[in-house]
């Protein structure tokens, strides 16, 4: 009886204040995705405002309502 | 375990964000697109008073569409208010929800004594203030018919600029907040770190340059105000919807490994670190 009240408690602080992640554990992830992230969001709020990667206006006008309500400079 | 860990706050982080998405899209659509159509219809009437030579100046959508032929072939205004509009945010969602979860990954158990679900909701309302609120004061969003095409790479590189330097300033409060904590107390420490924040932000605000296109004085005043809600409106439900959701699957997430993790110790099994 008492044993389960101890591991109860202990158990529960476990979730309530977690452990931190190791720095090494995130950093891959964060490179990696941050990275495919980054050119996403490159897309959608300067490809053919500031400058284009691909010819012509079809990706800034597809995007166009967004990029001015997400609150990105449009044109 | 813990790149495992990663990986699954990750996936839920990008699920968030979708979900997000889709809530911002509805407040877009619903109260982002009358303004949107509002300031069409200025810069159609604007660009009807002008001489056709003038037009020339003009760019950047479908609203301008008979002062510039070559855009009239893109896309309609029908598609750009709802399935582009959809693709803007929902990538936007995406996006920001992957990199909203790895700052969380980062923030957990470092920030002080807070659960994943306050965690969670902590980093969505750093993400919110940071990413867009503090580069919207500076620089608000402006509606179509604002704004000189000539400028727009400047202005684009200054509102990116404001937004590294904001998350930037952001990350150094709380590193300064967690330094602080243990002489000045935790309460105060937060306190300190924030005040340092807006203090640096105020700083950084005035030695910026303006914004190079002042809204033209025929613009109505109060479309400009009712497209400025539509947009914070927008990143609001976002950020929001986000760090409830977001909070509820992480919680359940690390309670799932915890849980398992406790199991192992207690059969004798090693943790795996």
């Amino acid at each position: 009886m008492a044993e389960a009240v101890v591991s109860a408690a202990a158990s529960t602080p476990s979730l309530a204040v977690p452990a931190p992640l190791p720095v090494r554990a995130v950093l891959p992830w964060a490179f990696f995705v941050g990275l495919l992230a980054l050119i996403a969001l490159y897309f959608v709020g300067a490809e053919q405002g500031a400058t284009s990667v691909f010819a012509g206006t079809d990706v800034h006008e597809w995007v166009h309502d967004g990029r001015h309500l997400l609150g990105f400079p449009c044109h | 375990m813990h790149a495992s860990t990663v990986r699954s706050l990750l996936v839920r982080g990008m699920l968030a964000g979708l979900i997000a998405g889709l809530f911002a899209f509805a407040v877009a659509y619903v109260v982002g697109e009358p303004p949107v159509n509002g300031s069409i219809a200025v810069e159609e009437a604007q660009a009807a008073q002008e001489a056709p030579a003038a037009h020339a100046a003009h760019s950047g959508h479908g609203g301008d569409a008979a002062a510039e032929p070559a855009e009239e072939e893109g896309i309609s205004r029908s598609a750009q208010s709802t399935f582009g509009l959809a693709t803007g945010v929902l990538v936007y969602g995406v996006a920001l929800g992957g990199i909203a979860a790895l700052a969380f990954s980062f923030a957990l158990g470092r920030v002080g004594r807070f659960s994943p679900r306050a965690t969670a909701a902590l980093t969505a309302a750093a993400a919110f203030t940071t990413v867009y609120l503090v580069p919207f004061l500076k620089y608000p969003a402006t509606p179509p018919a604002v704004g000189n095409p000539d400028t727009i790479g400047k202005r684009t590189t200054l509102f990116f600029l404001m937004i590294l330097l904001s998350v930037l300033l952001g990350v150094a409060a709380v590193i300064a907040g967690r330094r602080l904590a243990p002489r000045l107390g935790n309460w105060n420490a937060t306190l300190a770190a924030g005040g340092g924040f807006i203090v640096v932000t105020a700083i950084a605000f005035a030695v910026l340059p303006d914004n190079t296109d002042a809204v033209a004085a025929g613009f109505p005043a109060a479309l400009l105000w009712e497209f400025r809600v539509a947009s914070l409106a927008v990143q609001a439900v976002m950020w929001a919807v986000f760090g409830i959701v977001f909070g509820a699957l992480a919680q359940k997430a690390l309670a799932a490994r915890t849980a398992a993790t406790d199991t192992k110790v207690q059969l004798g099994a090693p943790a795996a670190g």
